[in-house]
């Protein structure tokens, strides 16, 4: 997604030896939010992954005596209900937390992103795309959602195991179900572009569309692609929990951000801090990856690029 | 009808226009009916000839753009037939079509919007080789500091982006990428029209020289009178997507014959301040009327301070004044007198 501008640029021979990435990577380094995000979410991502070769409590042991224990050196952030470590249920739902938001964002961008530039594009298909654009903005998400688990999930948990395809329905649930902001946003903005004049030179020097969208219009229409993409991945890290929480996502005791976060709600006024550290994590994970890919804006925009 | 042509006699030309109509369909109501028709070109024809310049001037919205957008085959043409170098342009399908676009390409107007910000200068100019010819990395690259030598860019500005450049140095990459399919005809969409005074000059002597060096064959496009008369070897007026009058360059500016014509150039001012102070420009009452509901008759009978009763009845035909010379004017009709001397005005039939 984001190498399209310079993809779109072919390969040339440097005078000065140093490739377009060096300029980038230049511009992304002076945005000092972006250089912070891209920090605490690298910090995040590591920890997840790397945290429980070191921190080898299994997320799903559960110890009833040490039940709702406050943080202690055996339990730094302490136990919930059934005495399980949170240190180790974090970690283990960031893995998951952190990968649907991905994914699902992934899926739902390239989809709007592909219907928006098709239906601004091509006008004979444009009725047709935004009235299946409102359609899906119009659908009750819920109900849907529960059919599409109730028709899928025993075939696709037979196919890829109980976790990997709940995964697998998760995030193109998620993904099917929130295109359709990025679809309108890009969709507009391919209309503006189709008459600007580079365009018309490209149609007259008899550029075919296909490399006229890669060349001309995706890199043109990036910016609000990128914002809509660090926008989907906190709304996708919100959904999926809420789904888990309606019973619609991964089993009650396979943890993710979202499902202990809701966990936690019922101890809230007892143990506070058990909200803490889900909330945090989420939190902190959507707003490095904002400012991530408001770095990345900047950075690939030729225009701001200069300064 | 516009057969006729001076000069290079044994010359067939290069482009050829006929009757070329462009309407843009109006829809509107509760479901989009197709209500009626901007008429942006109304039935068009002339030819240009190897090598020449064909100036073609008229006020803002008369469809000079369209015009030429229309003969590149930018727009599907409503009406009509274009010619370039042989090959019929406006009704051939997309992929003849893209064969033929590298002789016949253009110049726009806004040197900003025409170049895509996210390109740097070298791909910009490299764009239309990769399209349609296969060059190596160094040949293309080569060529790429051909065009920018003749357009005078420097080599070192390959990699660097659009919004780097000042008006002038964009028109000329945008001229760059033009030439570099060696094209024969070249349609200028205002190419000056956007840029300083001080650049303008230096950009048209550019478009001059190159002409001169390439054996390029222009269309262009202006509202500047001042300019079409230093460029153009014949020029076309244009009123209401009509042509009302096309001449060689020293027959209009000396003695032109539409009354829209004659109200155009009286517009001019003088360099001199002595004449300047005795021109008596030719102030038109009302505005242009809409493309989309022009008026019956002749599209100038609302303005024409020559109006007569059948210019609201009929629409004038074309009459010849030789040497290539056409008027679209009744007071030049056969029952008329066919002096220059326009007094018709009061003389009603």
């Amino acid at each position: 997604m984001t190498d399209a501008p310079i993809a779109a640029v072919p390969a040339k021979p440097d005078t000065s030896g140093r490739s377009q990435w060096w300029d980038v990577w230049d511009q992304f380094k002076s945005h000092k939010g972006a250089l912070f995000g891209a920090a605490v979410f690298g910090f995040i991502v590591l920890s997840v992954t790397l945290g429980p070769l070191i921190w080898t409590l299994e997320p799903t042991f559960i110890d009833i005596r040490a039940r709702n224990a406050g943080a202690s050196m055996a339990h730094p952030f302490g136990t919930d209900q059934l005495g399980r470590d949170i240190l180790a249920r974090m970690m283990a739902g960031g893995q998951v937390s952190i990968a649907v938001g991905l994914t699902a964002m992934l899926i739902s961008v390239v989809l709007g992103a592909f219907i928006g530039v098709v239906a601004g594009f091509f006008r004979r298909l444009d009725t047709f795309l935004m009235g299946l654009t409102n359609l899906f903005l119009a659908l009750p998400l819920l109900p849907l959602l529960l059919v599409m688990v109730m028709l899928f999930r025993e075939t696709l948990a037979r196919s890829f195991g109980p976790e990997m395809g709940t995964f697998i329905l998760i995030v193109s649930a998620i993904g099917i179900t929130s295109w359709m902001q990025t679809a309108r946003i890009v969709r507009g903005e391919v209309l503006a572009l189709k008459e600007r004049e580079f365009v018309l030179a490209a149609r007259s020097i008899g550029t075919p569309s296909r490399r006229m969208i890669l060349r001309h219009i995706l890199p043109n229409v990036l910016s609000p692609i990128m914002v809509s993409a660090t926008l989907g991945i906190a709304t996708a890290i919100i959904t999926e929990s809420a789904l888990s929480f309606l019973g619609l996502g991964f089993p009650p005791d396979f943890p993710t951000w979202g499902r202990l976060l809701f966990d936690a709600i019922d101890y809230l006024q007892q143990y506070p801090e058990r909200v803490f550290w889900p909330g945090l994590a989420i939190s902190l994970t959507v707003l490095s990856v904002n400012y991530i890919g408001d770095g990345l804006r900047d950075a690939l925009d030729p225009r701001i690029r200069g300064r | 009808m516009a057969d006729v042509r001076n000069g290079t006699e044994a010359q067939a030309p290069l482009v050829k226009v006929r009757d070329l109509k462009m309407y843009f369909p109006i829809h509107a109501g509760l479901f989009r009916t197709h209500v009626g028709d901007i008429k942006a070109v109304d039935g068009i024809s002339f030819d240009i000839m190897p090598g020449e310049t064909l100036g073609l001037v008229g006020e803002s919205g008369c469809g000079k753009s369209t015009v030429g957008r229309s003969i590149l085959r930018l727009y599907d043409v409503t009406g009509g037939t274009v010619e370039i170098n042989g090959f019929e342009i406006a009704h051939v399908d997309r992929d003849s079509l893209r064969s033929k676009r590298p002789m016949m390409q253009m110049i726009f107007q806004d040197p900003q919007a025409s170049l895509n910000p996210r390109m740097t200068v070298a791909s910009i100019i490299g764009e239309p080789l990769d399209e349609h010819m296969k060059l190596s990395a160094d040949e293309r690259l080569a060529r790429i500091y051909e065009l920018m030598d003749w357009v005078g860019l420097n080599r070192e500005f390959a990699k660097r982006y659009p919004h780097e450049f000042s008006g002038g140095q964009r028109q000329r990459i945008g001229i760059a990428r033009a030439l570099a399919l060696n094209p024969k005809f070249i349609v200028c969409d205002e190419p000056i029209a956007a840029l300083d005074v001080s650049i303008q000059a230096q950009v048209v002597n550019l478009l001059e020289e190159l002409q001169g060096r390439l054996n390029l064959t222009y269309l262009f496009i202006s509202h500047d009178l001042s300019m079409v008369r230093h460029i153009a070897d014949r020029v076309a007026v244009m009123y209401l997507g009509r042509i009302v009058e096309i001449a060689s360059r020293e027959k209009l500016f000396a003695e032109p014959l539409h009354p829209y014509t004659q109200a155009l150039l009286s517009a001019v001012p003088e360099p001199d301040p002595e004449s300047e102070r005795n021109r008596k420009p030719i102030v038109l009452q009302g505005d242009v009327p809409s493309p989309a509901n022009p008026p019956k008759g002749c599209n100038f009978s609302t303005r024409c301070p020559k109006v007569m009763d059948i210019c609201k009845l009929q629409e004038p035909g074309v009459f010849e004044f030789g040497e290539g010379r056409q008027v679209a004017c009744h007071l030049y009709s056969e029952s008329m007198t066919t002096t220059a001397e326009p007094t018709a005005g009061e003389r009603t039939n």
